[in-house]
């Protein structure tokens, strides 16, 4: 057992953990922070997907020692201060973007890193950005409409929510 | 001006907010004080005998609670198939036992041979690989034409035969079936593979056996589509536990399509060992145990033969299939390809004579059940496809083909069992046309071919059996369970209401679609009803969600349940304003007296309900609580037509999908919203189907398919978006909301258009193909191309 210790959501948090630990158990076990969910085990999912030190990163690909001293994020520190939806958790429920849930959190973790990069995608860049988030409900159809709309852009021309 | 409340509103979704901030409660998400993990030691070969299991080195291994193997479970029942077939001879199917762990023999890769409980998760899968396991080897058996060889090694050594049954459905006289292929014009012969699939729900079964020693109660919390068919199939077959000892939990659910509807063993375990070892058992899935534990769809192979007079009208029908069961027996398995399958064989047409023949087999793979549309994909796949290659054979326009045949009267009653009650097709096809811009299609063809692809067009119709199902039908061919469902209606004493209900949410936004309802019966907002699902312990008993049947059936129970409360309401109503009952209305939330002015709010009938001072208690009881049990009198047939375009790299047989169109007759839609994202989510997992994904077994029954990086789950980018219109309604004629049901229809309606479109690419550049088996591959195309 070794200790770690990181920020996440802007809060000091600390644990033992094994050599084995993952990162994804130990905010899902230790700091119950279950929003961030495991949907499989070959890091293609992306379900688990949180921010390391301002980068997308999922989290069931790192050892929770590998993140000792880093700021990470996950679903659960996305709202607005007063607790309302942020922009693209906003533009998820709008547009209908998530049906079971299950693979939103990474979802919404993944889109918020592509605008930052990349704040006005087109539809083909937001797919492409995608590759590595299954979603087995929605058929990605409100998932890109959501992600474009949280952009700012204008989705009234793509078909019915 | 679009509604924003009520039925055909599209309120946003109130699950959304937990979803999205993290607050989600999925069963991996819960743990209970002192709880031990379990490890499976699952089988890694297909079929073997097992000769002995030593798990003493295991049992000492740090933190090691105990070890099961099969003979732990001797002494209860194994897992029931809910369903029983009748073959063509009057003869019951074959019905293996099913154990909870493997006794004597290993019948598929992922069986569970031994479960390790331990302190924490490590620790037991740590001691499971210091389990010594004594095998001998037997020969696998894998494809179905193999099972089915007069020396076929057995699956079952007590079975005469890997043959499940053999049954006949629709005209069973062989001479009258083939008279009428003998007199035909023309007749269309197809043979075709409809792959083998996982449902892959992105959340990842897990179960939690916890024990009371207090109360003799058990709580299995589970990640199930239907807790209370769980509960009774565990508990009445399985454990021979008392069903009020016993309390299932499904909060909320990542996900089924089917696959989470079955009782699997892995719950009965959990509850089981948690009694045995004295502190709660849980069970989370990995990715790699569900692909080889989840029971799989379709996997059916089958000839289909389309006879045609000269004036091209459809004579009669025949099919011959086969399909996978697997090695033993899931929930609704031989359902699936009889009586789900078969009796929409006639599909949207008025063949006037249909016949299928099918074949379930088993053998050494996991087992076969339902996946999103359950037997209607299978069906709409080989009619749809025949009818496709009969166009092109006779030089006919596909889309004209299927109008001459279509019926066109309502009711009609098929020659495979069913009646549809209601539909339109022309005007579903009229829509098609329209939403798919088919006159528009030959210049994007032209722009295709300037950038070198060749660009295709494909259609098809699709109609299904949903609002599964009439409890009497579905008896008489074999269901051993009633499929009504149930609702309470708790009105609380200050106006707000909590609906229990029997049907259960796992991405269908049950929560805020079913309170639209009741809100706009009553006329009181939304936001004063709240469902409750998913536990036994708070639901009546109610037979789930799947084949499309939550509002259809569960939302039936619902506004029975509602309109017993808004009668008695009236009764109070009527009693404060000292009116006659039968002048009471309700309008908004309010009791009128007709044709006077006074009137009493929604919240004063309710609080005298419960605080009965004024009140006529010789003639009503206090209090504002009913429930109704529905069973349908009919299924309910969502149709529809579906369009694809796709282009094919000529240099590499890749498809895209350009443009996917669905025109859908739902009936009468509670929310539109929702609907759409049901269809999208469909088209996504019927595109996967037709283009990506295939569980792949080798000769010695490894899964080969058994991982995400295996196996191709549609990516966002392998999708387009989608052109979805409803506006078609023909209102289903036996329920009371006039609602169809809208699940499986984009998984079942779109294989076929996606085929055809390829097909119709491949001609279009010269390519003499007509069929290619799914998933359409890059290297299947190219190598159809180039054959």
């Amino acid at each position: 057992m070794a200790k770690v210790s990181m920020t996440v959501n802007g809060k000091a948090a600390s644990g033992d953990v094994e050599g084995r630990t993952l990162l994804s158990s130990f905010l899902r076990e230790q700091l119950g922070l279950t929003g961030t969910h495991v949907g499989c085990d070959t890091s293609q999912c992306g379900a688990c997907v949180v921010h390391v030190d301002g980068k997308a990163v999922k989290a069931c690909t790192m050892l929770a020692l590998e993140a000792e001293g880093a700021e990470v994020a996950t679903i659960e520190g996305q709202a607005n201060a007063d607790g309302s939806l942020n922009t693209i958790q906003q533009a998820f429920q709008d547009h209908h973007g998530l049906q079971c849930g299950f693979c939103t959190p990474g979802m919404v973790m993944s889109a918020a890193a592509l605008l930052k990069d990349n704040p006005k995608p087109t539809e083909a860049e937001v797919r492409d950005y995608l590759e590595g988030n299954l979603c087995r409900c929605t058929g990605y159809h409100n998932i890109v409409k959501a992600i474009m709309a949280a952009s700012g852009q204008d989705v009234s021309s793509i078909a019915a929510e | 001006m679009p509604k924003d409340n009520g039925i055909g509103a599209s309120p946003k979704r109130r699950e959304d907010v937990r979803f999205l901030t993290g607050a989600g409660n999925y069963t991996d998400d819960i743990n209970v004080n002192g709880q031990a993990h379990v490890h499976f030691l699952r089988a890694d070969v297909a079929h073997a005998a097992i000769n002995s299991i030593d798990t003493s080195a295991a049992e000492t291994m740090p933190g090691v609670v105990k070890i099961f193997t099969g003979a732990d479970f001797a002494e209860v029942g194994g897992i029931p198939c809910g369903w029983g077939v009748t073959d063509r001879h009057g003869n019951p199917q074959q019905e293996p036992r099913h154990p909870i762990i493997a006794h004597d023999t290993i019948r598929h890769v992922g069986e569970i041979v031994a479960a390790v409980v331990a302190d924490t998760l490590e620790q037991a899968r740590d001691a499971a690989e210091a389990i010594e396991l004594s095998l001998s080897d037997k020969p696998a058996v894998v494809s179905m034409g193999a099972a089915l060889a007069e020396d076929a090694t057995k699956v079952h050594e007590d079975l005469t035969s890997n043959l499940c049954y053999d049954w006949v459905f629709g005209n069973p006289d062989d001479d009258a079936v083939q008279a009428a292929f003998d007199s035909a014009a023309h007749v269309t012969t197809l043979e075709l593979v409809n792959n083998r699939l996982v449902a892959n729900p992105m959340e990842p079964r897990v179960a939690i056996g916890d024990y009371s020693r207090a109360t003799d109660e058990h709580t299995l919390y589970t990640t199930s589509q239907n807790p209370h068919v769980i509960r009774l199939l565990m508990c009445a077959f399985v454990l021979g536990l008392p069903e009020h000892k016993v309390r299932v939990i499904a909060p909320d659910v990542g996900g089924g399509f089917g696959s989470k509807i079955f009782h699997y063993a892995e719950e009965a375990f959990c509850t089981f060992a948690a009694k045995a070892c004295g502190r709660a058992v849980k069970w989370t899935s990995t990715r790699a145990e569900a692909f080889i534990s989840d029971a799989h769809g379709r996997d059916h192979v089958t000839k289909i033969e389309l006879a045609l007079d000269a004036d091209n009208n459809f004579t009669a029908l025949r099919t011959n299939t086969m399909a996978n069961m697997g090695a033993y027996l899931s929930t609704f398995s031989t359902s699936v390809p009889s009586y789900l399958h078969g009796t929409l064989m006639a599909g949207n047409y008025k063949t006037p004579i249909v016949q299928v023949n099918v074949k379930t087999v088993f053998t050494n793979t996991v087992p076969v059940d339902a996946y999103r549309g359950a037997g209607r994909p299978e069906a709409t796949f080989q009619l749809e496809r025949v009818i496709d290659k009969a166009a092109r054979e006779l030089g006919a326009d596909p889309i004209a083909l299927r109008r001459q045949n279509f019926i066109t009267e309502f009711p009609y009653e098929t020659p495979v069992a069913l009646t549809y009650d209601t539909g339109d097709y022309v005007a579903t096809m009229d829509k098609l046309e329209q939403v798919a811009d088919v006159a528009g299609f030959a210049a994007r063809r032209a722009e295709s071919e300037k950038n070198g692809k060749l660009r295709g067009f494909g259609i098809n119709c699709y109609i299904e059996a949903c609002g599964i199902a009439p409890s009497n039908i579905v008896g008489m061919l074999g269901a051993r369970a009633g499929l009504y469902d149930a609702a309470t209606v708790r009105v609380n004493a200050t106006g707000s209401i909590s609906v229990m209900v029997g049907a259960h949410s796992h991405g269908q936004g049950h929560e805020t679609s079913f309170p639209q309802v009741v809100a706009d019966m009553i006329g009181i907002d939304e936001s004063m009803v709240d469902i409750v699902h998913g536990d036994t312990g708070r639901v009546p008993f109610g037979m789930g969600t799947y084949g499309s049947r939550s509002i259809a059936v569960c939302g039936s129970a619902m506004v029975r349940a509602t309109e017993k409360i808004i009668n008695k309401a009236k009764k109070i109503a009527a009693h404060l304003m000292e009116a006659s009952d039968a002048d009471i209305e309700l309008k908004d939330g309010q009791f009128t007296v007709a044709g006077t002015d006074k009137s009493v709010a929604w919240g004063d009938v309710c609080l005298t309900a419960y605080v009965p001072h004024n009140y006529p208690l010789e003639e009503l009881e206090p209090g504002l609580e009913e429930t109704a049990f529905y069973d349908p009198a009919n299924f309910t047939y969502p149709a529809g037509a579906y369009a694809c375009e796709v282009e094919v790299d000529p240099d590499t047989g890749k498809v895209s999908i350009e443009r996917f169109s669905a025109a859908d007759d739902f009936g009468n839609i509670i929310n539109p919203m929702i609907v759409d994202g049901q269809v999208h989510g469909g088209l996504g997992q019927g595109i996967g189907q037709a283009l990506l994904e295939n569980a792949a077994y080798d000769e010695d029954g490894q899964l080969l398919s058994a991982s995400f990086m295996d196996y191709a789950m549609p990516r966002a980018d392998d999708v387009p978006f989608y052109q979805v219109d409803h506006s078609c309604q023909t209102p289903c004629t036996h329920n009371p909301l006039g609602v169809k049901g809208c699940g499986e229809a984009g998984a079942i309606g779109s294989p076929p258009a996606v085929v055809n479109a390829v097909i119709d690419a491949l001609q279009s550049g010269g390519k003499d193909v007509t069929h290619i088996d799914m998933p359409l591959s890059p290297a299947r195309v190219w190598a159809a191309m180039n054959g």
